[in-house]
């Protein structure tokens, strides 16, 4: 269920890295105790942010929730699917797919010092299992 | 925390994949698979829900009438027998210690309370029953509560019962048989779609549950998180967020239920009577534009100056937007007023919008 391939943070956010650049999303974990997604605000492109920084918020029929920069750097890319003014706003992806459609924002960091500090997959599953 | 309390239908929604969590001391399904489908479930076909959680407190006799008459806001005597009103418990401040309804019959009186308020409704009845040749049973752990709620509740209940469902009205109740097992059949609901609620002993609880759920394969389960979404689309009030020990029922535009003139009187007519004059806020409905989500404790502003607090907001799964209960100051009560709800930081537009937000199947019979 949790992809090995990614690193994850203690917010239940997950992180490709592709060299300099990393995408970030939430897990399935944090998908499912949201429930139905209806909005996600998610940072321009050009945004500089600093690890631990709120970077957007997830909107669902039950609650809210605030998303945190798992690295510093810049924001390069985020998801046309999650801006509410785009012809292709389905937030609803990221409960249906959130590893893959559902990504929210790629960030491009200065050196690959930034990208260490993250959990690997097993210590997640650790994470996730104990109830945190 | 004590032992969590289970009702006789915990493991059904256990195996039907619900999740769980303790609400008020009580193992209750939260969400079975998923708020948006269970919601839109019931406001289109119908929904079952599992409210066994709720206290049920029975009064018997002979000044039973008087008794709960003095209890409670509302005016009993306007009661038929069978039927039900919807009523406030207050405290000597006149402050809500519980909302609650209660049911008129020939030789008892039954007061349904919220199960988070069961005990302290059960205090200020016991402390007072002293004064008066009454009796107090609480059922709540012998009583299974079911409730079918949605435009084909009738249809689908009526499959399983002998009862002419057609001829019981709304707020009204009577004893009946469903699957051959005898219960209090009720038309009443918290959702907003006509429905009934179903009071039964325990041993037939999963009887009850699972032959309703084969009557019917369009019917589902439907957990809390559902249950509160649909209520807040009805505008109804839900103890913790609209209504509270430091509110009166005048700060919270129950007036409609708390008659100060009826015989006898309410016991604590006289700090209602203050409560009323002191009172400056009331319950508003807000709509909020795009994918705002109104969230209970934003601020509400107008032209900058906080005017009152969103008490519970959600996405409205019916109306697709943000929709929100208040408590404002009366001034801006006014239907149409556009105001501003504080959304991490940001002001956004909210109109005070008429409630309910989403008018339901229920069957009002003047």
């Amino acid at each position: 269920m949790i992809p090995e391939n990614l690193k994850y943070t203690e917010d239940h956010e997950w992180v490709r890295i592709e060299g300099l650049k990393a995408t970030v999303g939430i897990t399935h974990h944090a998908q499912d105790q949201l429930g139905d997604i209806v909005f996600v605000e998610v940072p321009d492109v050009g945004a500089e942010l600093e690890k631990g920084d709120t970077f957007g918020v997830v909107e669902s029929v039950k609650t809210v929730s605030d998303l945190y920069a798992p690295i510093s750097g810049k924001v390069v890319a985020h998801n046309e699917k999650l801006v509410e003014s785009s012809d292709s706003f389905e937030p609803e992806i990221v409960n249906s797919s959130p590893y893959e459609d559902g990504w929210m924002i790629v960030i491009e960091v200065a050196d690959e010092s930034a990208l260490e500090g993250l959990l690997d997959h097993n210590a997640y599953q650790a994470l996730v299992d104990s109830g945190s | 925390m004590t032992t969590e309390l289970l009702t006789p239908l915990s493991h059904i929604h256990e195996q039907a994949g619900a999740r769980m969590v303790d609400f008020a001391g009580w193992k209750m399904p939260i969400q079975y698979t998923g708020v948006r489908e269970e919601h839109e479930a019931c406001r289109t076909h119908a929904g079952l829900f599992d409210l066994s959680h709720m206290a049920e407190i029975v009064v018997t006799g002979s000044q039973r009438e008087e008794f709960v008459q003095k209890m409670v806001t509302n005016d009993l005597s306007k009661l038929a027998f069978g039927g039900a009103m919807y009523s406030c418990l207050c405290n000597n401040e006149g402050r809500i210690i519980d909302d609650l309804l209660a049911y008129r019959f020939e030789t008892e009186i039954w007061i349904v309370a919220n199960a988070g308020n069961r005990a302290a409704v059960w205090a200020w009845l016991t402390e007072h029953a002293k004064d008066f040749e009454v009796q107090l049973d609480d059922r709540t752990e012998a009583i299974t509560l079911i409730a079918i709620q949605g435009p084909e509740a009738e249809p689908i209940l009526q499959k399983l019962t002998s009862e002419t469902l057609s001829n019981l009205d709304f707020y009204t109740a009577r004893r009946g048989e469903v699957l051959g097992h005898d219960m209090l059949i009720s038309r009443t609901g918290y959702t907003g779609e006509d429905g009934f609620e179903l009071y039964l002993d325990n041993e037939h609880a999963e009887a009850v549950w699972n032959g309703l759920m084969k009557a019917d394969d369009k019917l589902v389960p439907v957990g809390l998180a559902a249950r509160d979404t649909l209520r807040l689309e009805s505008g109804f009030a839900l103890y913790g967020n609209e209504l509270s020990m430091e509110r009166s029922p005048y700060d919270v535009s129950l007036a409609w239920v708390t008659k100060l003139a009826k015989e006898p009187a309410p016991l604590v007519a006289e700090a209602l009577e203050k409560a009323k004059e002191v009172a400056t806020t009331c319950l508003v409905g807000l709509s909020m534009e795009g994918r705002n989500v109104p969230r209970a404790g934003y601020e509400v502003h107008q032209d900058g100056a906080k005017v009152g607090e969103v008490t519970s907001g959600t996405f409205s799964p019916t109306l697709k937007k943000g929709v929100a209960l208040a408590i404002v100051e009366r001034s801006v009560r006014a239907e149409g007023t556009e105001l501003e709800i504080i959304v991490r930081g940001k002001p956004q537009t909210a109109t005070v919008t008429k409630l309910p937000f989403v008018r339901g199947s229920v069957k009002r019979h003047s």
